[in-house]
């Protein structure tokens, strides 16, 4: 097309600014709280500690050799494991209950997810403390087992991989619940009543119709727990006693206890890396924007 | 066929129950340790190891001299900067990531999921060491920092949304009765998104008061939060004092929350009668 | 050169590749009501966009009041818009939404007030002032979004689809009043729609639009008899299209012999033997007899006769498939299901199209 009218534009300044100014601070923000980190990590992660603590900038697969050593693999292997527990149990439990509360009437529905919520709104640590409270060994499980006569000995229920997969369930369950509700709400119930209709039992139905379509709540609920539940050092902490050790643990000691910044920042890669593998896999199943409604 | 559609109606009936006790027992076992934790707030122990007998006295403590309360008061000047600083960045930011195209748009909407996906302890790590590569000094302000950091992409996302469901032609006739883009923003978009911005408030307000993980890398020696505090607390096992404080912290928020339900409800019936005339 | 007060000239647009608006020249004249008329996609909102400033030409020139706006911000471009949603603020009353042009240029609030019971008188809305968008109607809302638009005054009033979300009868109703407000104000409206018979009811001329180009502007009556194209034609009204290819021209009656077999004869200006051209016959003017009409041989077959209250629509099919419309107001007792008809009409009720849009 020959000889256009050239329209008029505004300057670039003037046409960039309310972008700049709104979209500006966020970006800036982003990026040298976030992004600079991040990369800032991965760099470290390929560098070795000197002797005095501090950062030898040469690089080196050294720190990723190191996580390979038995006493690591240990520790990681065990926190993935707890994870995957974790994260199981959450959906054999959030589920049903999610399930529950989608049944109900709008408004019932929103209080009952308000007192899932409410328990998130108090400090955790506390709230985790109560098992140390009720599983000691004479406190009240005890006592009343003894009471009965199922025991003859207090129980060590403590300082145990069970306790800390409650404590983790404690901290992460309403995690679950969210994203399985908002999920599971959408479902079109008429969807489920065809089905069985024709001819499904419920089970079938269950299998076969409801689980493919609240996948995305599924996958959000295992991004949810899952990855926390890596990195939540302070459970076992506060109720194994710092016995039972998770992959967040061993990064908090690289850098508050023995200062070897390099190793910790490969340990930080691992964990990256297990969320981008479960990011990509929530992407096969859903779309991100799913992700956003929970909130 | 009368038969059949009665066992239909038993067994749904029977398929409600059996749901119904079950909720019942995950809404236990999320309550199990927040009752406990209040009934052990009245133990007469200076440690909480096993139930001695009731008293009172914590909850006289804390309101007298409790060395606690200089913890919460840190904590909660902490959450309301960070609350306010992250939920003005974040509904600007999400305003204008919604309304506008740029180059670094993308960049910015993917660092945004970053904080919400990757575990705590990896942020905090990172935190420290943009902190101490940049000489910055540990303490209130690093926390506050990293605690906006943390906040900022979920009132994105939830300013986002609201955003989006707005009907952009509202803006569009703001500007087109001649109000510019700042004056539309201040009168049309933000009244608007009012809800949002208390969600998000509300939001970034328990993210940063509860937070142990991120705190504890950038807190420093000297400053401390209240979790940080009590982390540092639990190894040596908690005084029901903690658990006094706990338990009136988690009775004002439901306070609060029944407040903030009522004033709504009042809010949304006076609306209903309240047709005045300006004349 | 008589003063335009919208002008449009050589404009494009393109939204990536798509190309929605193509060498568009449009002239918009002080006083007048203007439609843009055309199905959805064909660019008539983005017309109305790009003159109120939310959206910006690819290229050309566009003029408000002799002066180029491309490059102002839709603050600053002295017409105003009435949308499709209303675009009410639901936080305001309907005193504030009217008021807020006056309220955010600062002008002293006696003078608001004067002018917003102006306004509300003009609409009829009084005793509203304290009402919330979200406890009207879809009528009312309407007049506050007039109200509001009109408080600034001024020079153009740009109308999205304004009556789309409102019933046939209230659409209707509010049509009329449009038009009297229009004509009482002798503001210029620009006023988009896809639908012909509200572009009929309140137009002085009608744009008829199709994939981001003008096929005709002129006033209604004009468009209506007679169509520059066979989109007009049938995209305004009902129309019956023969195509065709001259045979033979005596002074204003050409002769043409049908494409799908057949002849026919019209009055039409310009054609030349051998020329290809369109009858277009409206179905209150198409006629039909048992016998063949002299210099006519349109065969068609009845389908079915509906009455519709005002009128009787007769349907029938040409053999080449083609749906026939005929409109009586008298039912004929002489037809039925079935019968052959043979198609004729008026040398000058016939209109001949010459495709070369």
């Amino acid at each position: 097309m020959e000889d256009t009218i050239k329209t008029k534009r505004m300057s670039w300044g003037r046409r960039n600014a309310p972008a700049i100014a709104t979209a500006g601070p966020v970006s800036f923000w982003m990026i040298v709280f976030v992004l600079l980190p991040m990369i800032y990590v991965v760099v470290i992660s390929f560098m070795s500690r000197n002797v005095y603590g501090g950062i030898d900038f040469t690089f080196t697969l050294a720190n990723y050799k190191e996580m390979m050593e038995p006493l690591y693999l240990k520790v990681i292997w065990k926190s993935f494991k707890l994870a995957v527990l974790t994260t199981v149990i959450c959906l054999l439990l959030g589920y049903p209950l999610a399930y529950y509360i989608a049944g109900k009437p709008s408004a019932t529905a929103a209080k009952l997810i308000m007192l899932v919520m409410i328990p998130y709104w108090t400090n955790s640590l506390v709230r985790l403390y109560s098992y140390n409270l009720l599983g000691a060994t004479n406190g009240p499980i005890n006592n009343f087992l003894l009471k009965i006569g199922a025991i003859e000995a207090p129980l060590d229920l403590l300082y145990s991989d069970g306790i800390v997969i409650v404590g983790l369930l404690t901290a992460m369950l309403p995690f679950s619940v969210l994203p399985l509700y908002t999920s599971i709400e959408k479902l079109d119930k008429s969807l489920l009543e065809a089905s069985k209709d024709l001819g499904a039992n419920a089970f079938t139905t269950f299998r076969k119709v409801t689980i493919p379509l609240t996948m995305p709540g599924i996958v959000g609920c295992i991004l949810l727990v899952f990855i926390p539940s890596l990195g939540m050092y302070y459970v076992p902490e506060a109720l194994g006693g710092g016995k039972v050790m998770l992959i967040g643990s061993l990064i908090r000691n690289q850098f508050l206890v023995t200062k070897n910044w390099p190793f910790g920042a490969s340990l930080a890669i691992l964990m990256i890396l297990m969320t981008l593998i479960m990011m990509w896999i929530y992407t096969r199943v859903a779309s991100l924007d799913d992700l956003e409604e929970v909130f | 066929m009368k038969d059949r559609v009665g066992r239909i109606e038993r067994k749904k009936r029977s398929f409600n129950l059996k749901m119904t006790i079950f909720s019942l027992i995950v809404f236990a076992f999320i309550y199990l340790p927040i009752i406990v934790m209040i009934v052990f707030s009245f133990n007469d122990q200076k440690r909480n190891y096993y139930w001695k007998g009731f008293t009172f006295k914590w909850y006289e403590k804390l309101f007298t001299d409790s060395d606690l309360i200089q913890y919460l008061w840190i904590s909660l000047a902490i959450a309301v900067l960070a609350t306010i600083i992250s939920v003005i960045i974040g509904t600007i930011g999400a305003f204008g990531l919604v309304r506008f195209e740029f180059k670094i748009k993308k960049l910015i909407n993917g660092a945004l999921y970053i904080p919400v996906v990757i575990p705590e302890v990896v942020l905090g790590i990172a935190l420290l060491m943009l902190y101490e590569t940049a000489n910055m000094p540990l303490g209130m302000a690093a926390i506050v920092m990293a605690h906006v950091t943390f906040c900022i992409p979920f009132v994105v996302i939830i300013m986002r949304g609201r955003l989006a469901g707005m009907d952009q032609s509202i803006e569009e006739a703001s500007m087109d009765l001649g109000a510019n883009r700042l004056t539309t923003f201040m009168r049309v978009t933000l009244p608007m998104l009012v809800p949002g911005i208390l969600s998000s408030c509300f939001m970034s307000f328990t993210l940063s008061i509860d937070d142990v993980i991120i705190s504890n890398f950038v807190a420093g020696p000297k400053s401390t939060t209240l979790p940080v505090k009590i982390l540092s607390l639990v190894k040596v096992g908690l005084s029901p004092e903690v658990n006094a404080l706990a338990t009136v912290m988690i009775a004002v928020l439901i306070l609060g929350l029944l407040l903030n339900s009522l004033t709504q409800a009042i809010l949304k019936k006076r609306a209903e009668n309240n047709v005045k005339s300006y004349f | 050169m008589a003063e335009h007060i919208v002008q449009l000239e050589k404009v494009n647009k393109y939204f990536g590749d798509n190309h929605v608006i193509q060498d568009l020249y449009l002239n918009i004249e002080q006083g007048e009501f203007l439609t843009l008329l055309g199905p959805s996609g064909c660019g008539k909102t983005t017309i109305l966009r790009m003159i109120a400033g939310f959206e910006e030409a690819t290229n050309g020139m566009i003029k408000v009041e002799g002066e180029r706006v491309e490059d102002k911000e839709p603050f600053e471009r002295n017409v105003n818009t009435v949308f499709q949603s209303y675009a009410l603020f639901p936080h305001m009353t309907v005193y504030d939404n009217i008021a807020y042009g006056l309220t955010v240029a600062k002008v002293p609030k006696d003078e608001i007030k004067e002018r917003v019971k102006e306004m509300l008188e003009l609409v009829q809305l009084m005793g509203f002032e304290g009402r919330k968008p979200d406890m009207m109607s879809g009528g009312q809302k309407q007049r506050v979004a007039i109200a509001r638009a009109l408080i600034n005054r001024p020079k153009v009033l740009l109308l999205d689809e304004p009556l789309g979300a409102l019933d046939l009868q209230l659409r209707k109703q509010m049509q009329i009043e449009l038009k009297r407000l229009q004509q009482k104000l002798n503001i210029t409206f620009v006023y988009v729609t896809h639908d012909q018979e509200e572009a009929m009811t309140m137009s002085d001329r009608i744009a008829v639009l199709q994939k981001g180009v003008i096929e005709q502007l002129d006033t209604p009556d004009e468009i209506y008899k007679h169509p520059a194209s066979k989109f007009v034609a049938n995209f305004i009204g009902e129309s019956n299209l023969f195509d065709g290819v001259v045979e033979s021209v005596d002074g204003n009656t050409v002769c043409a012999k049908l494409v799908d077999g057949g002849r026919m004869k019209l009055d039409a200006e310009g054609f030349s033997a051998g020329d290809a051209i369109t009858a277009c016959v409206r179905p209150e003017v198409m006629g039909y007899s048992l016998e063949p009409v002299e210099g006519f041989d349109i065969k068609a077959t009845v389908k079915n006769v509906i009455f519709i209250g005002s009128q009787y629509k007769m349907y029938a099919f040409l053999d080449n498939g083609q749906e026939i419309k005929i409109n009586r107001t008298k039912q004929d007792s002489n037809v039925r299901e079935g019968d052959t008809i043979w198609l004729h009409w008026e040398n000058d009720d016939a209109y001949g199209i010459k495709e070369s849009v």
